[in-house]
């Protein structure tokens, strides 16, 4: 029976696991490499470790604590956040990292996939995707993002991928629900989030850990649509993320959803859940998941 | 002396990390020479069949290994290194595998995912002392697109679309289709047996 992953994500700042961390029996909640040993204990199926470390320092710090991390770890560990090249990379696999996770710089310079992909293996690269339902980007004055399109579009810097939203689309070319953003979040690159992961599968990419911008921080579950949406269209497992608030979402994103494996930070770290009683609750759902 | 086989592109790393977790000595090798001291040999292989088996020979590796496992020097496979026991494999049709399991390494069709990449579970089909310990039914960590042909060297199965060779087991040689080294306890205990026979 192949299981469902249950995938807790460490997100960590100059060393530290940030985002509210109560975890009992901790000494030092903050601390990448003892949270990640509760977790392994607790029967997490892999770890995502995210840098959201701003300054270049952090990135000194953040190999320091993948090789903490790593070194009592017997489940694979992905590591994002900040990888833009090649030797980026190989440094956090050779720090310990099984996988690493790359977003933005997968936008700018697709052909990294493939090069990632060719030095390391597809099963080393998973390409992080930021998607946003096109109803829901709000500009400023409350209009709808596409409707401000024309003018955008002149801003676009992004010229090397041929999927980009435009108002004149071909006839009979249904316009994209979400799009693909890059920079934490913050840039909207107007890619059709559908077909930049169809282009990344190809490119090589292992894994998509896909990340809801619209459910995201809101614990009030998974966007399903997108995540079945993305799962159909790619031959390559998808990881779904953001919105985890319960148990049910965790049913729904597997069931409805067809997502490989879950993502999610705070409702482990609080506590809230335990992996095992989450994986209980999955089974008796009729979730395929791994109990030790 | 452990060797561990390096040949530039595995997950030589995390399987030495386990080994010494483990409490035994281990080395990578990646010259030929090295491996004459060697007591037990473990291939970690990972990424492409035709590159590995190229990276190995070029390294002088891969007359030496066949050397070594005809002369009864213990030898633990994983995912490639189980893969390289078979005749070939359809990932590199033009080049040959150690030749010592029949049939050829398949790529996984009946499924909608490839590569399986995640936990499934072992059913075990004969006793073996690779699995003391082990419960039948454990999950292991998998992530390949290509799969052994089940031989009467299988000693584990799983199934993926397809039933495949999960370990097997040859006089001398064990190897696994799984990653023990990222199958947490399970995976550990495994090594140790190894490690221990």
């Amino acid at each position: 029976m192949f299981a469902k992953r249950i995938i807790p994500c460490l997100d960590c700042k100059d060393g530290r696991v940030v985002k509210g961390v109560q975890f009992v029996n901790l000494r030092d909640a903050g601390d990448p490499g003892e949270l990640a040993e509760a977790y392994n204990r607790a029967g997490a199926d892999e770890l995502v470790m995210l840098d959201i470390s701003a300054a270049r320092e952090g990135r000194a710090t953040l190999m320091d604590t993948v090789n903490r991390v790593a070194r009592k770890l017997f489940i694979p560990l992905t590591v994002g956040g900040g990888v833009r090249t090649l030797v980026d990379a190989r440094r956090l696999l050779a720090a310990g990292a099984d996988k690493v996770a790359i977003n933005t710089a997968a936008v700018e310079t697709p052909d990294l996939i493939s090069e990632l992909a060719g030095r390391f293996g597809s099963q080393a690269v998973v390409v992080a995707i930021d998607a946003r339902g096109i109803r829901n980007s709000k500009s400023e004055t409350g209009k709808s993002k596409l409707e401000h399109r024309k003018v955008e579009e002149e801003e676009v810097r992004f010229s090397n991928f041929e999927f980009r939203v435009s108002e004149s689309l071909p006839e009979g070319l249904a316009r994209p629900r979400w799009t693909v953003f890059t920079y934490g979040g913050t840039h909207d690159t107007h890619l059709d989030a559908e077909q930049w992961a169809q282009r990344v599968a190809t490119l090589g990419a292992g894994e998509i850990l896909l990340t809801s911008m619209d459910a995201d921080g809101t614990q009030a579950g998974f966007d399903c649509e997108l995540t079945a949406t993305i799962s159909r269209a790619v031959p390559i497992p998808v990881i779904a993320s953001g919105g985890a608030g319960g148990p049910e979402h965790f049913a729904d994103v597997f069931l409805r959803g067809g997502a490989d494996a879950a993502l999610a930070a705070s409702i482990f770290h609080f506590e809230t859940h335990s992996i095992r009683s989450l994986k209980e609750y999955l089974r008796a759902r009729g979730v395929p998941v791994r109990l030790t | 002396m452990i060797a561990l086989i390096d040949y530039g592109a595995g997950n030589v790393g995390s399987v030495l990390k386990a080994v010494q977790y483990l409490g035994y000595p281990a080395q990578p090798i990646d010259r030929a020479e090295l491996l004459n001291d060697a007591e037990k040999i473990i291939l970690p292989g990972q990424g492409h069949f035709g590159a590995m088996m190229k990276a190995l020979e070029e390294r002088r590796l891969l007359d030496l290994l066949r050397t070594k496992l005809a002369a009864g020097v213990p030898y633990l496979g994983i995912c490639l290194g189980l893969q390289t026991l078979y005749a070939g494999s359809d990932e590199a049709p033009e080049i040959c595998g150690l030749g010592l399991l029949a049939g050829r390494v398949r790529r996984f069709e009946a499924v909608a995912k490839v590569p399986q990449v995640g936990w499934n579970q072992i059913q075990m089909l004969r006793e073996t002392g690779l699995f003391q310990g082990v419960r039948e039914g454990s999950f292991v960590y998998y992530c390949h697109s290509y799969y052994g042909p089940v031989t009467e060297e299988t000693v584990a199965v799983t199934e993926y679309g397809e039933t495949y060779a999960a370990a097997v087991e040859k006089g001398n040689v064990w190897a696994v289709q799984f990653h023990p080294e990222k199958s947490a306890e399970v995976g550990l205990k495994v090594l140790k047996n190894f490690l221990e026979s």
